[in-house]
């Protein structure tokens, strides 16, 4: 396990972002270059799909002459379906004895980069939200292979900061993709075409770097059962993905399907309290909604609030991460809803001053999920077998998305009968005793990363 | 991914050759928009004429819209004369994406370019469209009224965050005096009612002013999934549900019936909204002769005449139709949006 990006990693050179590799420097050796490639990778899709998002209001708005609320009532249905897909996707991607990671991934990042120029040719509701489902199902497709990819890249007791790394880098795009949009409308008022065609050719430019430079199968070839049936025939390429290629080859590969995978207490406890958390996460929009209405902000302030999240999410991931690695990654993501816990607190509380608390507010929230989102996926590594990697990745994934959608319901239900103050209350409450009762849930494994889990059987 | 791997070298040409490709395809697509919106800076042959000149708020008898076709006049505020719509078209020089005036008071929702982002302000104008004063706007324009008598303005545009708050939507809707003594950011803090409950809910959304008074309104409500045709006091901060299925209300001068969109059940989901006049007393329901989508609030240019726009060769073309639900729909004016016609 340790050797599984030793073999790839002095051959596969690095992409455009990335320095050398293959150095015996401490520092270089703790983020594996596969989990650069795949940084790389997410960095860039992530500025081709932010590119449109930041302009489609106005597009729709100014150019179609559309109004964009209908979009609010899809939103949920798309994000089931995203979830819903992610299982699939782990699922499908753990054939093959780790082809599938890859392949998978490739189709995910495939299909959302096709879903650009199809918005070009669409120019009604319906038919744009039926595009940005399919671009949606590309990134449930996607997810929990590339983060499988991630975790066996890594060596275990640096998953954290390799987590940490690769979600860096991806709010990174998140953060220059708008202003990528910005510049090209500058450039050619109303050039949304030229927006769109080049999100398009981003996103092909993310796939190209994923092919060409993700090492094809994660697992060294000596290793466990997959490994020697299918290290010689690995897929030709994207589109001949799992079964086809992978199924007849691996008849004896003893996958762990998705309930036997329940079947262990280890990811049955991670899994509850993934749930129990995100059933008292409070959406962002919700939150940001309760900041703005709390604080009376300036309107122009409100687009600009995700964007501070995310800047505290930017840098705050990869020292996240490295702590993570150093105190268990099960105590980090507690830890990390306590942090969550104060911004509730942050919003309950009788202060004034605005700016300063605005900033808190975010720098926490940044912070939050800088010490849960990728920390969640190395504890969850920690706990599954790498046969079963990708599918183990989006049950418990799949868990909290699916929580959270129902504490945003029951938010909104709260915020109807009871108004915003004491929804946030409610909230807070329920995350203080999910809290507890995770910390009870995770105690018994401990922070240890490796050793007593099952999986490590190379190690 | 290949049965034999590719060497390092190979795999970097296939990456430059990509890199090239891709960028050629991305700035070609770019210089051909950026040639594009030169052209439309350059006046078309067929288009109406548009001169630069002096355009009062509340001068007689004209037709006041934002001027979409191409040429250095684009997205200016022109005036014509009401009995000649058609003809040379007289350009203010102040640029609005929304519009609407009355009175002598006009409100411009409009574009401010900066270094990284546009930002979006409503603009209060005098009768001489000189800026009175201007409110920052979190989003981008959509709706935009003036009260009657000139003393009141309602604007509504559409907020949204990024990724992290998803493909969600939502309006804002304010209003305020000429004055800039009272200013109600947000109409969602009013009280909403629907059937005699109060309705709190997080999801409330309000939009599409249409003023009586200046201080009575109607607008449009929309939670649960559902929309409602509101009244509105500014006296009182109440919301009070009317009629169902109602979008971006128009009021007709009398004060009597209400042009609206409405969604039709059962029609092509891609364009579900038609042109409807509801009777405020009788709460009874009558089709326009306009059977098309319609997704924009419409205008009385008089007590008898709906006018609205539908997407055009230059953006957007103006259309009529009786509100009484005879005749058929003509075209009024081509490339123009938003308009308002003085009396």
């Amino acid at each position: 396990m340790y050797l599984a990006d030793g073999r790839p990693a002095p051959a596969t050179s690095v992409p455009p972002g990335g320095r050398r590799t293959g150095r015996s420097r401490r520092v270089r050796a703790a983020v594996p270059s596969t989990v650069l490639v795949l940084g790389t990778v997410s960095l860039i899709t992530d500025i081709s799909s932010e590119m449109v998002t930041a302009v489609l209001p106005l597009y729709l708005v100014a150019e179609l002459g559309l109004s964009p609320l209908g979009f609010g009532v899809l939103d949920g249905v798309y994000n089931g379906v995203s979830a819903l897909v992610r299982l699939v996707g782990g699922r499908l991607s753990d054939r093959g004895g780790g082809v599938g990671h890859k392949a998978v991934a490739a189709v995910g990042y495939g299909l959302s980069a096709l879903c650009k120029p199809l918005l070009l040719l669409v120019h009604s509701l319906p038919l744009i939200g039926a595009v940005l489902a399919v671009d949606r199902t590309g990134k449930g497709l996607r997810t929990a292979p590339r983060d499988a990819m991630i975790s066996l890249a890594a060596e275990p007791a640096a998953r954290g900061r390799a987590f940490g790394v690769h979600r860096a880098m991806d709010t990174a795009g998140a953060l220059c993709g708008p202003l990528v949009a910005f510049v090209l409308l500058r450039v050619a008022a109303e050039g949304y075409d030229a927006v769109f065609t080049v999100s398009f050719c981003v996103a092909v430019l993310g796939v190209v770097v994923l092919l060409l430079f993700v090492p094809g199968r994660a697992l060294p070839a000596a290793e466990g059962t997959a490994g020697p049936a299918s290290a010689g025939p690995a897929s030709a390429g994207p589109a001949s993905a799992g079964p086809a290629s992978a199924g007849p080859r691996t008849p004896a590969a003893p996958r762990t399907p998705v309930r036997a995978l329940l079947g262990r207490p280890e990811i049955r406890r991670l899994t509850a309290c993934a749930v129990l958390l995100g059933l008292t996460t409070v959406s962002d929009s919700f939150l940001y909604l309760t900041l703005q209405r709390r604080l009376d902000l300036p309107a122009g302030w409100f687009p600009l609030l995700p964007l501070g999240t995310a800047a505290a999410f930017l840098s705050l991931a990869v020292p996240m991460g490295a702590i993570a690695d150093r105190i268990g990654r099960r105590r980090l993501f507690l830890a990390g809803h306590l942090v969550l816990l104060c911004v509730y607190g942050l919003l309950l509380a009788p202060l004034d001053g605005s700016t300063a608390l605005v900033c808190a507010v975010l720098i926490l929230h940044g912070a939050f999920y800088a010490a849960t989102d990728g920390v969640l996926a190395a504890a969850t590594a920690d706990a599954v077998p790498e046969d079963a990697r990708g599918s183990g990745l989006a049950v418990v994934q799949t868990g909290q998305t699916a929580a959270r959608f129902v504490c945003s319901l029951a938010f909104g239900a709260a915020w109807t009968a009871w108004g915003d103050h004491t929804a946030v209350l409610a909230a807070a409450v329920g995350l203080a005793l999910a809290a507890a009762l995770s910390a009870r849930l995770l105690r018994p494994a401990g922070p240890a990363a490796g050793p007593n889990s099952p999986s490590e059987h190379t190690s | 991914m290949n049965r034999m791997p590719l060497s390092r070298t190979a795999r970097l040409l296939i990456l430059l050759a990509t890199v090239v490709v891709l960028g050629a395809v991305a700035v070609g697509a770019t210089l051909a928009a950026a040639g594009r919106a030169d052209r439309k800076d350059r006046t078309q042959s067929d288009g109406p004429k548009v001169t630069p000149g002096a355009v009062r708020l509340d001068g007689p008898h004209q037709g006041l819209f934002r001027n979409m076709a191409w040429g250095p006049h684009r997205d200016e505020i022109t005036a014509v004369p009401e009995r000649r719509l058609t003809g040379p078209r007289t350009a203010s020089g102040v640029h609005c994406l929304r519009f609407h005036a009355a009175a002598g008071t006009g409100i411009c929702l409009q574009a401010v370019h900066g270094e990284l982002r546009d930002s979006y302000r409503a603009v209060l104008l005098d009768r001489r469209l000189r800026e009175v004063r201007h409110y920052d706007v979190a989003g981008t324009p959509t709706r935009a009224r003036v009260s009657p008598s000139g003393r009141t303005v309602a604007w509504t545009v559409f907020v949204s965050g990024d990724s992290y708050a998803g493909t969600a939507f939502s309006t804002r809707t304010s209003v305020v005096d000429t004055g800039g003594r009272r200013l109600d950011a947000n109409l969602e803090t009013y009280a909403l009612t629907v059937g005699g409950h109060r309705v709190r809910a997080a999801d409330i959304n309000v939009w599409g002013v249409t003023f009586a008074d200046d201080t009575r309104f109607y607008a449009t409500a929309a939670t649960g999934g559902k929309t409602y045709l509101v009244r509105g006091d500014r006296g009182t901060r109440t919301l009070r549900a009317l009629h169902p299925n109602v979008e971006c209300p128009s009021l007709s001068p009398d004060g009597t019936r209400i042009a609206y969109k409405k969604r039709i059940a059962g029609a092509d989901p891609d364009a579900p909204w038609r042109l409807y006049v509801l009777d405020l007393r009788t709460l009874r329901e009558t089709a326009t002769g306009e059977h098309r989508n319609i997704d924009d609030q419409a205008v009385w240019r008089d007590g008898h005449t709906l006018v609205y726009s539908l997407p055009g060769d230059y953006g957007s073309d103006l259309w009529t139709v009786p509100a009484d639900g005879t005749g058929t729909p003509h075209r009024l004016l081509s490339a123009a949006l938003a308009p308002a016609f003085t009396r």
